[in-house]
């Protein structure tokens, strides 16, 4: 194996990698600037916490944040145990009646337009509380199920690649010794498929605290989330607390993912021992 | 026991499958349902398509204006029209700029390799939304680039870049990139850089080697990004309605205002279910082109 990378190759790659982060540090380095032209650099008063402070006295996006939360907790932790049963299913069962359908229900998700699920589960939402009375209105519960529905698809195929990369000779032999099928699947399957759940976790709840477009559709009066309230924020124009924003969100993704890939790092080398 | 075991699988599966089907295909049927019915001026805002008229008479109602009418109307085929073009040049954009990319990745030591991988996932982890805006701040009038331009004197008066089509290919590149690196990456990986050696010992030159070997190996990797760039930024809503500008036309954009600025849901649903129809195809492709790569790896 060799490493052999060309010049070209490594203009390629610091272009690339510029264009993908000049975005970011842009807005890291405005959410410290005072002037409320946001890209203008007032450098007599800079830096400075001013739109932080504004940022944690602004009630509207407080509120929007804390229902945000809200959605993307229950919907990770929901879309969790969605995903996992479908990914396992897909995984280790060979054949059953179904395979396909549900093969494809569960991928589909991934590449559907987000306006088109969007629509469709407003239209369902719409048709069942004409017909059974339930829900009554739209909100977080609504908005909640929606965003299950279309993440649960992001575990299923974390879930279903990890168990592919083991083979089944631990469960094989955990069953020969006589172990339920359930006992084999929380002391085997469940620990070593667990990172990938973790991922699932958060990789679910990453999405629901994006989202716009499914949120829109599905929620009420009342029920802003956080990205709901910053898309009105910002198609009015620039606004210096949604740098604040931003820089918090990288700032705690960066953590979040850097302590993740650590503690898999370690817990691989003890794995490995 | 085999029986219980039947029964067990089968609780397993049931509650994944129940819940896509009630959730994610009965709305669909919803959807096409509706795209059939007439405005009305009611909550909600369509009329049924199956009513009883009198004691045994059963009306149905199938109406096709809403689709007559999309085809008829200059601004929805226009729209479709525009949706492609721009999503296949995105398309193209994003291989141009994430191929070399992934290989530089994939011809990495294994350590840079991991690193390389995370600075390009770590984006997407990031809100969307707040990328698209961080290129407002970079791209407007008095925006970051064109102070950095004037400032060195390249220009004098600043170029107008914001709610122009350029704007547009520039978040969507930006935003579906790690979307095409990561397939890409994952098949460029798997490649024998032998073969590459070999081509070039038999007196191939660097170039030839690339177009006649790794191209055509990568093919299934190539395949599969791209389609999960195109796919979704046909219908992509938030970054034409933000970058954009008002005449950036997309489909996404369209289905977004009948519905909620019109409030005419029929007619969003009759865009939906042909966006829809002309999506299927890609999304199978996708998927074959999946399964065969998940073949080749075993």
């Amino acid at each position: 194996m060799n490493y052999r990378r060309s010049v070209f190759i490594i203009t390629c790659l610091a272009f690339g990698y510029a264009f993908l982060y000049i975005p970011i540090f842009s807005m890291v380095v405005f959410s410290f600037n005072a002037s409320k032209l946001v890209t203008v650099w007032d450098a007599a008063n800079s830096p400075t916490l001013k739109w932080y402070q504004a940022l944690l006295n602004n009630e509207e996006i407080l509120d929007a944040a804390w229902i945000s939360l809200k959605v993307a907790v229950i919907n990770a932790s929901g879309a969790v145990i969605l995903g996992t049963l479908a990914g396992f299913g897909l995984g280790r069962f060979a054949e059953f009646r179904g395979r396909f359908t549900l093969n494809a229900m569960a991928t589909a998700p991934l590449v559907m337009p987000e306006v088109i699920t969007g629509l469709s589960l407003l239209l369902l939402f719409v048709a069942l509380e004409q017909s059974i009375g339930w829900p009554a209105g739209r909100g977080i519960t609504t908005m909640t199920i929606a965003h299950m529905t279309f993440s649960m698809a992001y575990v299923t195929v974390v879930v279903q690649s990890r168990l592919a990369t083991f083979d089944t000779a631990l469960e094989e032999a955990a069953m020969d010794l006589g172990a339920r099928p359930l006992k084999v699947f929380f002391v085997i399957t469940l620990p070593i498929i667990f990172p990938a759940i973790l991922s699932g976790w958060l990789l679910a709840f990453t999405l629901s605290w994006d989202d716009l477009v499914i949120s829109s559709f599905t929620s009420g009066p009342g029920s802003s989330t956080l990205p709901m309230v910053v898309f009105s924020k910002v198609r009015l124009g620039v606004s210096p607390e949604i740098n604040v924003l931003a820089t918090l969100t990288i700032a705690v993704v960066t953590l979040m993912i850097a302590g993740v890939s650590f503690w898999m790092a370690r817990s691989q080398k003890q794995l490995g021992q | 026991m085999r029986k219980a075991g039947i029964t067990g699988r089968g609780l397993v599966v049931a509650l994944p499958y129940f819940w896509l089907v009630l959730f994610f295909v009965v709305p669909f049927v919803i959807v096409l349902k509706i795209s059939f019915s007439d405005i009305d001026l009611a909550i909600p805002p369509y009329k049924p398509l199956i009513e009883w008229i009198g004691k045994n008479s059963l009306a149905i109602r199938l109406d096709l204006n809403n689709y007559a009418f999309l085809f008829t109307d200059s601004l929805y085929v226009h729209a479709f029209l525009n949706s492609i073009k721009v999503a296949f040049v995105s398309t193209l954009l994003c291989l141009v700029v994430g191929y070399p990319m992934a290989y530089g990745i994939a011809r990495s030591s294994a350590k840079a390799r991991s690193f390389l991988l995370l600075l390009v996932v770590l984006p997407f982890w990031t809100s969307l939304l707040l990328r698209v805006y961080a290129w407002i701040g970079l791209l407007k009038a008095n925006g970051v680039i064109n102070n950095v331009l004037i400032w060195v004197g390249a220009i004098h008066e600043p170029l107008n870049m914001l709610y122009t089509p350029f704007a547009m290919y520039v978040g969507i590149v930006y935003s579906y990139l790690p979307f095409l690196i990561l397939p890409l990456y994952a098949n460029l990986e798997k490649m024998d850089w032998q073969l590459l050696e070999a081509a070039e010992d038999l007196g191939c030159r660097p170039w030839q080697a690339f177009y006649k070997i790794t191209l055509p190996l990568s093919r299934n990797g190539i395949l599969a990004g791209s389609m999960l760039v195109f796919i979704p930024a046909v219908g992509e809503f938030v970054i034409p309605a933000l970058l954009g500008g008002p005449n950036a036309l997309m489909i996404g954009r369209v289905l977004w205002d009948e519905f909620f600025s019109n409030r005419a849901w029929p007619v969003a649903s009759a865009v939906a279910i042909l966006l829809l129809l002309l999506l299927v195809p890609f999304m199978m492709w996708y998927q074959s082109v999946q399964a065969r790569e998940s073949a080749g790896a075993r």
